[in-house]
């Protein structure tokens, strides 16, 4: 293997990890708050692909002002899964909201099947993205270059306003023990409701991020990485965000080098993301940064 | 206002359960072995009509192809409504490119429509899975345009009226090798029978016709639902092939061409009768330009009487949705007429009698070309059009005949 395959290779693994890490950001902090694996969060991000995909192709708004609104259109989206799925089953056990859960990601992926068809649109081509750079003999995508970049920088926003912010406060607190925060005074819905506005703004910056690497746009395309990123998150400790985006970077390296190193085993690579959650199960439960909580219930 | 939220999540949940499972409803008596004989006419002597059941995926990865060899089906069951003086009447129902759910699928159209016969299906992993269920309740089923030779292998109720992809991949390194390349790499999708079994006949046909063992630079799998090629295409960047054969459904493949030509791969890359699906222009937009891939029919060479009749009437058809005739929709139509013509010199619905019909079927005038069975019950063709992509669209290259 020369030197330049191998930063092609370390390239494509920074890339994949940090869109892995955007979104397993968006799992940790609703985990952090509501003891709830968010299984509707693939197909959040699912959504706000089709979101992009109607605003620039079929309504011709450009590029820019279609993000903005694809943000809008999914923040929207995740609270109002919260509101309706969710908070009725707020003093319901978790096991009945965590079923909940399952039931919009399935209803989300066949709403959108029966709505958008399965076969796959394309996602718009936004050229100020999906430019190709040379460098000496890499070949980079801007999206490639400007991903790892932007979800460090999203990490240091979500880091700010949870350890900076007075609602970042409420969130800890509320995080550490739900029932004594209400007792405080914590507006809970609100904080549970600004949750969902941080991790679906992250889905969706991610969707656009991972349209313009991978523009195939169809209704199960927030399974795999929906799965990848709840690994991440457990892998980096789930209530942790630094822990996911750490995770998030970790995966996405680990299948590109499994594959730059074992090359007859490219087959075994979603095999190997289950691999490593479960020997992180088995070995560190609380995950790599996670800190260990004595359960509540 | 909680209550009705709460209600109006059940309602939905429910109409979500509905939509995921239907052609599961009647799970509990699926895997029971149907009755062999044939002794009772499946369609109830009071109706009017004959079923034939569509066994296509409509949704999953193969949905774009299932939808447009559905629009062939149904197109010529416009033309010819009718067979023994009674109406046909086609019952669709969607195998969703799962093997697991074409199982269901197939056993729901059996045993609740109770249909005399089944056309489909598009992707080849689905039709064997469903291949014991047809052979054991002896319903005829007539696959459009499944390649892999299993299909019909040892199932006396299998038939098909395409060419076969030992056949396909022979002709894709045939051309290959006429565009003078020496080295190929090979991706291929673990678990789809399609994509790896003409995966592995392109494999041997490159091998014998270069002569050369180590001519096949790369192999790589991925699996169901993947999206990121970069790695394992940057392997192949190293090895720099002449060309990339990626056999591969159309949601796949527009994700491997584009991630390719964005790491700077400017190999010829091939794909196989899956890939002449407008998705993949849509996805891929430019780097789609060159590609190659080999299908069944080419609509400005129609080969027979009833392709210039098909071609003039479904275009018009299709007018305003697709610019070309998708080939598999040539297929679905000449499966429907195949089957319909069976059924006519059987004179009745019986499952072996419209066998023997099949079986019997003598220079067959379809779209496709004129049509006669092996013992296997494969379409006898000898023919594959090449097609590649310019300025967005899929235009003719050559046809190619291998004995």
């Amino acid at each position: 293997m020369t030197g330049e395959i191998f930063m092609q290779q370390l390239a494509n693994g920074i890339s994949l990890g940090s869109l892995y890490a955007l979104l397993a950001i968006g799992y940790t902090m609703v985990y952090g708050i509501l003891r709830l694996i968010n299984f509707a969060h693939g197909d959040i991000f699912m959504m706000a692909a089709y979101f992009m995909v109607f605003s620039i192709i079929t309504f011709n708004i450009p590029w820019f002002i279609s993000i903005i609104i694809t943000i809008i259109a999914t923040v929207t989206l995740g609270v109002l899964v919260e509101k309706t799925a969710y908070r009725p089953l707020r003093n319901a056990p978790r096991m009945s909201i965590m079923i909940s859960a399952i039931g919009v990601s399935f209803l989300l992926e066949n709403l959108a099947t029966y709505l958008f068809t399965g076969v796959p649109r394309g996602f718009p081509d936004i050229k100020v993205l999906t430019t190709t750079m040379k460098l000496g003999s890499l070949s980079l995508t801007v999206a490639t270059l400007i991903t790892p970049f932007v979800t460090l920088m999203l990490l240091y926003v979500v880091l700010f306003i949870t350890n900076k912010t007075k609602i970042g406060m409420a969130m800890r607190a509320v995080s550490k023990d739900f029932e004594t925060a209400k007792l405080m005074g914590i507006n809970i819905n609100q904080v549970i409701s600004i949750t969902f506005i941080i991790g679906s703004f992250l889905a969706a910056i991610g969707a656009v991020l991972w349209g313009s690497r991978y523009p195939s746009v169809m209704p199960l395309m927030g399974v795999m990485p929906g799965l990848k990123c709840f690994i991440a998150a457990v892998l980096g400790g789930i209530g942790n965000t630094t822990g996911a985006v750490l995770g998030g970077f970790i995966l996405g390296m680990a299948e590109i080098m499994l594959i730059t190193f074992l090359p007859s085993l490219t087959g075994y690579r979603d095999a190997m993301a289950f691999v490593i959650l479960i020997i992180v199960l088995l070995v560190k439960p609380t995950g790599l940064l996670g800190e260990k909580v004595t359960d509540k219930v | 206002m909680k209550r009705i939220l709460s209600l109006l999540l059940s309602v939905l949940m429910v109409l979500a359960l509905f939509t995921a499972c239907t052609p599961a409803s009647n799970n509990g008596n699926g895997n029971e072995e149907p009755e062999t004989g044939n002794e009772e006419e499946p369609v109830a002597e009071d109706a009017d009509v004959i079923k034939i059941g569509v066994f296509e995926p409509l949704t999953g990865m193969n949905g774009g192809g299932g939808l447009q060899e559905l629009g062939g089906i149904e197109y010529a069951n416009k033309m010819y409504p009718e067979v023994l003086g009674k109406k046909i009447q086609l019952v669709v129902v969607d195998n969703k490119s799962d093997k697991g759910e074409a199982t269901t699928a197939v056993t729901r159209l059996i045993e609740k429509d109770k249909v005399v016969a089944i056309i489909g299906s598009y992707g080849s992993a689905v039709s064997i899975a469903a291949g014991d269920i047809i052979k054991n309740a002896q319903i005829p089923a007539m696959g459009a345009s499944c390649t892999n030779p299993m299909v019909t292998q040892g199932n006396e109720f299998y038939f098909r009226a395409c060419f076969l992809d030992p056949f396909q991949g022979k002709v894709m390194a045939t051309y290959a090798i006429e565009q003078g390349a020496k080295t190929a790499a090979v991706i291929m999708q673990n678990g789809d029978d399609y994509s790896v079994g003409l995966a592995n006949f392109f494999i041997n046909a490159f091998k014998d016709l270069t002569g050369d063992e180590n001519s096949i630079v790369d192999v790589s799998e991925f699996q169901l639902n993947e999206s990121d090629f970069n790695a394992i295409l940057t392997n192949i960047k190293a090895k720099n092939p002449d060309v990339i054969f990626a056999p591969s459904a159309a949601t796949t493949a527009p994700l491997i061409i584009k991630q390719a030509r964005d790491l700077g791969i400017d190999s010829l890359i091939m794909g196989g009768d899956t890939w002449e699906n407008p998705a993949i222009i849509d996805v891929a937009g430019e780097d789609a330009e060159g590609i190659v891939l080999s299908t069944f029919f080419d609509e400005n060479d129609p080969a027979t009487e009833e392709a210039r009749k098909f071609v003039e009437g479904y275009k018009k058809e299709l007018a305003g949705k697709e610019p070309i005739i998708p080939a598999v929709a040539a297929l679905g139509y000449d499966a429907y007429i195949l089957l319909r013509d069976a059924i006519e010199r059987a004179g009745s619905t019986d499952g072996v009698a419209i066998r023997d019909a099949l079986k019997a079927t003598k220079d067959f005038e379809g779209v496709t070309g004129i049509i006669n069975f092996t013992e296997e019950g494969d379409a006898d063709k000898n023919l594959a059009v090449i097609k590649t992509v310019k300025d967005g669209q899929f235009v003719f290259v050559d046809s190619v005949e291998v004995k």
